[in-house]
């Protein structure tokens, strides 16, 4: 029983790190159709910010702390020079995109590898996320380790802060209405190419934020991403674009049932079912758990 | 290809089909008869392209619709086109990147044994050969149908439904963007295909309705309003009141009909959203 | 009217949208050249060991060729061709494996890793030649065939396919990483001895594999070209461009996609039954994300719609890549995916379509008209509103042609 409590812990956590990838994949894939196969070099970025920052003031919890916005402003303005460079001349070819910009996380990584070294870095946690609460004492004990709790707290306070932002202030107005109709919002005098760049400088930053979440849980590395992308648009794919509910409902199953299946077989075997499940999935809703309804025809 | 297959009528009858609880097309029953050129006219929202949507295959509904006696509802839409039904889109859908004649071989091929895709084409087929010849299109066969003029994209489609050999053409606002020559010539082609087929057109063009319409079915927020001729529909008042959005009495018997130009889309101006 | 029909000059038309007066002999002299510097050339100049290098380019090329076909013509994406190739190289390798170990006997590396001293009763089977010659085709066609109907009939499309098919081949490596015992694992099945009864180590047997490739890679090319030709060819771009309206014409385009990602799977199978025993090592690391997109990269940069582009694409990249990144290893990295960011980005149609950049001079009008774009795009341009049938009849000829160029 507390094995299953402590596994779905850890695909929680799990899906908590999936959740803030996913949260700016879907908010680019949902608002311009990009698939953005750099996003996971983004996230290497944001790891990497925390390193450097660690390395240069040595206490880790301020380090840490300060890394938070330092990584978002880094990966977030990654994020604009390549929707600036190359992603807005391709928007009529979203497939096209997802090459370019794989030719970029390609790019990217020899980058990470000139400046960091190929072997991978660590990052010392601080002291206060070393521990672990203990919820079910005894011979098999629920214990939950303090960096899973944060990066929990972290990805629920970016999602948060996202819905408040999208529903409440004139920006997030701005996007929602690109979303919906961005013919109709740029002839009601909205400036799509820049509402556009904000939302690549918002989905990017919280990928940086996912690379600092994940420090604390494994080393840092060129190719650290791409093996978080394909789970994180798996999330997108099973989640749907274009609402944050289904990427947040999808992000905790898919880290949960990854979890639990991992433990009762193996981790390959876990990503198979996952992929069954998913191709399971699409045939009974294939656009996923939530979409927008539109009322054309495509 | 003519008139070798029997004449098949179009019975529709209590034909629903809701989107999220709005009812676009409300028990509407409907027969169309073989050798008719029936006009579906209704202002904007009446339902008229989601009953096409229905026939075809696009949209869920319920009731039942027959064709020459196949039930359609509930197959999948390219089934529906091989039981002879062919329909166009409000704006011209044909294969941009591919050549006049290109188009029409593979609107005929569907009907063509399995093997011949394999093969490729040589010369014009029979049947491509004519339909170019029916749509006026011999000229622009080797062109990129991207590269059509709107009206011609528009004939290409109906040729397409040529080759086909389909027996019941929905056509979609097939001379929307016309001028008035192309307007003539696409009436007086929809009378020569629609003598041994039957033909359902959607459109609001007054004149050309008058002109060319064998029978009329008028729909309003998805239900039935009126049919009959050209002139028994102008003359119901129901139809004036929807229209014009005024009593009948106030209303000349004459304005309906006196308005050329006048499009059922612009009259009813203010009208729901089309669904 | 020029400006309003001009075509997009660097996304138009492939091999089939030659004026048939030069397609006739343009194909026949393709192909012979192509066969004269397999069967000649190649033998002539190169020492044994740039030869076996070639047969690896080679098998590339046989991938690239159902790529140009699945994505170049259909519009599918296909980011996970490693499966299909992994499989008809893990089928041809099994065999090899077993024949090596002589009949009844384990091969070498269960025998290191193993806990068990029987073979498991999925390799059983593969001691046939003719059942692993099978596999090598019928394994890939299956398991594309199941993928395939099961997503194309849900009108699963574009990106979402994409990364299904990336997350499938991701899947497979992670599997065979998963089972050391059974399948060697990382380090994947190698060290073979000899190839249907002849020995690997003998140079001649190297040289006659060689052979066997390019013979298997001219034989594809032609019978792809056919496909490319054929109905169903501009069938595959009709259902590109607007799946919707194909449906109402009465075919499914399930059935007509499906057939373009069953061929690409099978293509890559052979190419990985062929790999085996020309580079002697099939791996996860040959088969999972990062490999299943590189074949996309020779593909995308020679030309996904253009036959010989892809093919030639896939050999130059590979070439590239191995003499390139033998004396600059961080170098070539960067050449490399700054060369397929430009491509893929500012020239879709690759370097096939450079030469219909150049001016040319106008050609007879042609029979056939173009149809393969790269990408399923509507076109910008509005055609206009109207045209007389004089002026619009008096363009044409130019218009094809300038826009069938190959």
């Amino acid at each position: 029983m507390t094995v299953f409590l402590s596994q779905s812990f850890t695909g929680i956590s799990i899906g908590a790190v999936l959740l803030l990838i996913a949260l700016g994949l879907s908010l680019t894939f949902g608002q311009m159709g990009v698939i953005n196969m750099a996003h996971g070099e983004f996230i290497m970025a944001g790891a990497y910010t925390t390193y450097v920052l660690q390395q240069s003031i040595g206490g880790a919890g301020v380090s840490l702390l300060l890394s938070l916005p330092l990584a978002f402003l880094v990966a977030g303005a990654m994020g604009v020079l390549l929707e600036w460079l190359l992603i807005r001349h391709l928007y009529a070819r979203p497939l096209d995109t997802l090459l370019v910009t794989w030719g970029v996380s390609l790019f990217l990584q020899q980058l990470a590898r000139d400046i960091f070294g190929a072997p991978n870095v660590q990052v010392r946690a601080p002291e206060w996320l070393t521990g672990n609460v203990r919820l079910i004492g005894g011979e098999h004990p629920f214990t939950l380790a303090h960096n899973r709790i944060f990066i929990l707290a972290l990805a629920l306070a970016a999602l948060v802060s996202l819905a408040l932002t999208l529903r409440v202030s004139p920006l997030g107005r701005r996007i929602r209405a690109v979303v919906q109709h961005r013919d109709l919002a740029e002839a009601s005098g909205i400036a799509t190419a820049r509402v556009d760049r904000v939302t690549f400088f918002i989905g990017s930053g919280l990928a940086g934020l996912a690379g600092v979440a994940l420090t604390l849980v494994g080393p840092i590395g060129p190719t650290m991403g791409t093996n978080l992308i394909i789970d994180a648009f798996l999330v997108v794919v099973v989640g749907g674009i274009g609402r944050l509910r289904g990427a947040v409902i999808a992000a905790f199953a898919l880290g949960v049932l990854q979890a639990v299946v991992e433990y009762s077989a193996t981790v390959s075997v876990a990503k198979v079912t996952v992929l069954v499940g998913i191709v399971a999935f699409l045939q009974w809703r294939p656009q996923g758990i939530s979409t927008l309804r539109t009322r054309s025809l495509v | 290809m003519m008139s070798e297959h029997e004449l098949k009528s179009l019975e529709i009858t209590d034909l629903r089909v809701t989107f999220d609880g709005f009812r676009a097309v409300d028990g509407v029953s409907l027969r169309v008869g073989p050798g008719d050129l029936r006009f579906l006219i209704g202002p904007n929202g009446a339902g008229k392209t989601t009953l096409v949507d229905a026939v075809t295959g696009l949209a869920a509904a319920g009731g039942s619709v027959r064709f020459g006696g196949n039930e359609l509802l509930g197959r999948p839409v390219h089934r529906i086109a091989r039981l002879g039904i062919g329909r166009t889109f409000q704006t011209a859908t044909v294969f941009e990147k591919l050549s006049v004649l290109q188009n029409l071989d593979i609107a005929a091929g569907a009907r063509r044994p399995l093997r011949t895709l394999l093969r490729q084409r040589r010369g014009i087929p029979e049947e491509v050969g004519r339909a170019l010849e029916t749509v006026g299109l011999t000229a622009d066969r080797d062109r990129p149908a991207g590269t059509l003029a709107h009206g011609k994209k528009q004939w290409l489609e109906i040729g397409m439904l040529l080759v086909q050999d389909v027996q019941l053409l929905l056509l979609d606002e097939p001379v929307a963007g016309m001028s008035h020559e192309e307007r003539e010539a696409t009436g007086e082609l929809l009378r020569r295909i629609g003598r041994d087929r039957t033909v359902v057109v959607i459109e609001h063009d007054m004149d050309f309705l008058r002109a060319f319409a064998s029978s009329v079915t008028v729909l309003h927020a998805g239900r039935v309003l009126s049919e009959g001729t050209v002139a028994e529909v102008q003359a119901d008042p129901r139809v004036q009141e929807v229209y014009l959005g005024q009593p009948p009495e106030t209303v000349p018997e004459s304005v309906a009909a006196a308005t050329p130009g006048v499009t059922a889309e612009a009259a009813a101006a203010g009208g729901a959203v089309e669904a | 009217m020029t400006a309003t029909t001009r075509p997009d000059a660097a996304t138009a038309a492939g091999p089939a949208a030659t004026s048939p007066r030069r397609a006739r002999w343009r194909a026949p002299l393709g192909f012979a050249l192509g066969a004269l510097l397999l069967f000649a050339v190649a033998p002539a100049v190169l020492s044994d060991f740039r030869l076996s290098l070639l047969a690896k380019y080679l098998c590339f090329a046989i991938v690239a060729i159902g790529i140009s076909l699945a994505w170049g013509r259909g519009g599918m994406l296909t980011l996970g061709q490693g499966l299909f190739f992994g499989l008809g190289g893990y089928a041809m390798a099994m065999h090899l494996k077993l024949a090596d170990a002589g009949p009844g006997q384990l091969p070498d590396f269960m025998l290191l890793y193993g806990d068990s001293d029987t073979l498991p009763w999925w390799w059983a089977p593969f001691a046939s030649p003719a059942v692993a010659l099978a596999g090598v085709v019928l394994l890939p066609a299956a398991l594309a065939v199941l993928i395939g109907y099961f997503v194309f009939r849900r009108r699963v499309r574009g990106a979402y396919f994409a990364i299904l098919s990336q997350a499938l081949a991701f899947a497979f490596s992670l599997l065979l990483i998963g089972q050391q015992a059974t399948t060697g694992g990382t380090n994947g099945l190698t060290n073979f001895q000899g190839f249907f009864g002849y020995s690997l180590l003998d140079p001649v047997n190297k040289r006659m594999i060689y052979f066997l490739i390019a013979g298997v890679l001219l034989g594809l090319m032609a019978l792809t070209r056919q496909i490319f030709l054929s109905r169903y060819g501009e069938l595959l771009v009709a259902v590109r461009d607007s799946e919707e309206r194909v449906r109402f014409l009465g075919y499914d385009p399930t059935l007509v996609k499906l057939f373009a990602y069953v061929y690409s799977a099978v293509m890559a199978g052979m190419a990985g039954a062929l790999f085996v025993p020309a580079v002697g090592i099939i791996s996860p690391a040959l088969i999972g994300v990062v490999p299943s997109i590189e074949f996309l990269i020779g593909a995308a940069i020679g030309g996904r719609a253009s036959l010989p582009g892809a093919a030639l694409g896939a050999i130059a990249v590979a070439w590239a890549q191995t003499t390139l990144s033998e004396e600059f290893p961080a170098g070539w990295t960067y050449f490399q995916a700054l060369l397929f960011i430009v491509v893929v980005a500012f020239l879709p149609g690759g370097l096939a379509s450079l030469g219909r950049l150049l001016p040319r001079r106008p050609r007879l009008r042609s029979r056939r008209a173009p149809g393969a774009d790269p990408e399923p795009e509507p076109d910008p341009r509005e055609a206009p509103a109207r045209s007389g049938p004089a002026t619009a009849a008096a363009s044409s000829s130019t218009t094809t042609a300038k826009e069938a160029g190959a």
